[in-house]
């Protein structure tokens, strides 16, 4: 990999994806090799807003790899109430770590902050924009159940405004896949992320119900559908009750059938899906840890 | 003076701008951030017959002359521009608009979530698509309205 920083899975090629894959694969199978690999090493953890899940992985990541975290602790409490700007704010930090995971509400947020420090820069989220270690996790969660070749996925749910979707859909076209995109009317994929899809030369097929492709689909990855995209109850009711799965729903499907979900669910997949074959959400998370594992050694010079 | 010598009517030293889409040449003057406070002398011709546009605006500036990033941003509304530079009454040089790569610091991000809208020490930068341009920070896409985004 011979990028500085990792603010959109847009700037990850094949050969830079499966790179990560294969160290997360290394990691996984014989964590106790990394255990000492970045002793010493310091993690900054900037969150701008709050996100246990993200935090706690890094976290994880860098202490399993010998590593330790700086963190800057919630934003009512620092400096940034002050009114200082991001840009001052990560050129300190920069003097602090080795490394920095940013979280921040505003899109584009990462993408600036990297042009102000010469330290890696991880894109923990930002807004509504990128969540480039959601889709290597993803990534890697399809290749270890289904394979990344020859691939047939179904991405249900809210498509507009979901970020993971984008990128995971975006990263996608470099392998060998055929996307089908299942969501109501008013939550379809926005101009800017079918302009990428085109422009890299994947078809996009549109439905919006599920049965029909259903029985074709290799993964299911489900996304919620959110109450505030809605103008009245009632409509969300209805809508987000279109695109909620059971074991029913999935008599149709494969038996290899792989199912997904970033997490966390509300109601679109029933809990009798959990002890099924088909449940993967819950290893999907769990892999959060190896695959930022393999991102940060990377990152920090474990490549050689 | 006959209409037609009004529209033609030479200037001494300056720049013309033809072939600019009916309807657009005060956006164009916009961008070039001329509004007559300076005292320049502008003549504006909109919706003038053209044989190639069906309806052009002409834009006339005397006594300027455009600078390259002045024109890529013109590219961008007005993709068919000529222009001409005028020095002693002559056109010195024709030229046509050629569409940048990206502009910097012409345009506003219309995605008010967008890190550009913050107070933060960075200019908003575009990439030039083949039908419209995108922020390089938050992914926007503006086609239709790329006028309106212009910073004043
Ligand atoms: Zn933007």
């Amino acid at each position: 990999m011979r990028h500085d920083h990792i603010t959109s899975a847009k700037q990850l090629s094949r050969s830079d994806i499966e790179a990560v894959l294969d160290r997360a694969g290394e990691i996984a199978g014989n964590p106790a090799a990394y255990a000492d690999r970045h002793e010493g090493a310091l993690l900054g953890l900037m969150f701008f807003e709050p996100s246990t899940r993200t935090k706690m992985s890094f976290s994880a990541a860098i202490k399993r790899l010998g590593g330790d975290i700086v963190d800057m602790g919630p934003v009512d409490s620092s400096s940034v109430q002050k009114g200082e700007s991001l840009a001052d704010t990560v050129r300190v930090v920069e003097g602090y770590a080795d490394a920095v995971v940013l979280r921040h509400p505003k899109e584009g947020s990462a993408q600036m902050a990297s042009e102000f420090v010469d330290i890696p820069l991880i894109n923990g989220g930002d807004g509504a924009g990128q969540h480039p270690t959601q889709t290597l996790l993803d990534l890697y969660t399809i290749r270890e159940n289904a394979g990344l070749d020859d691939l047939t996925i179904g991405i249900m749910g809210d498509l507009k405004y979901g970020r993971t979707v984008h990128s995971l859909a975006y990263a996608l076209t470099t392998f060998d896949t055929r996307q089908h995109f299942i969501s109501p009317e008013s939550l379809k994929l926005p101009r800017n992320v079918r302009y990428d899809l085109h422009e890299q030369g994947s078809s996009i097929k549109e439905h919006t119900e599920l049965e029909e492709i259903l029985p074709s689909l290799d993964v299911l990855y489900v996304t919620r559908i959110q109450k505030e995209r809605f103008p009245d109850e009632s409509e969300y009711r209805k809508v987000a009750g279109e695109y909620q799965i059971d074991a029913e729903t999935l008599e149709m499907a494969k038996d290899s059938l792989t199912v997904m979900h970033p997490l966390p669910r509300v109601d679109e997949i029933a809990h009798d899906i959990d002890d099924t074959e088909y449940a993967t959400y819950f290893e999907q998370a769990h892999n959060g840890v190896p695959v930022r594992m393999a991102l940060l050694d990377l990152l920090l010079g474990g490549g050689q | 003076m006959t209409d037609q010598e009004l529209r033609v009517s030479k200037i001494e030293n300056g720049t013309v701008i033809d072939h600019i889409a009916g309807g657009q040449a005060l956006n164009v003057l916009a961008i070039l951030g001329i509004n007559g406070s300076r005292g320049e002398t502008v003549s504006v011709g909109m919706n003038v017959p053209s044989d190639r546009l069906g309806r052009k605006d002409v834009v006339k500036v005397e006594d300027r002359e455009l600078s390259q990033s002045e024109l890529d941003v013109l590219s961008l509304i007005a993709p068919a521009a000529t222009i001409n530079i005028i020095r002693g009454y002559d056109v010195v040089e024709k030229n046509r608009v050629e569409r940048p790569s990206s502009v910097t610091g012409v345009l506003e991000c219309p995605n008010q979530h967008c890190i550009t809208a913050e107070d933060e020490p960075i200019d908003t930068q575009f990439e030039v698509l083949d039908d419209g341009v995108r922020c390089v920070y938050c992914d926007t896409i503006i086609r239709e309205s790329i006028a309106t985004q212009i910073k004043v």
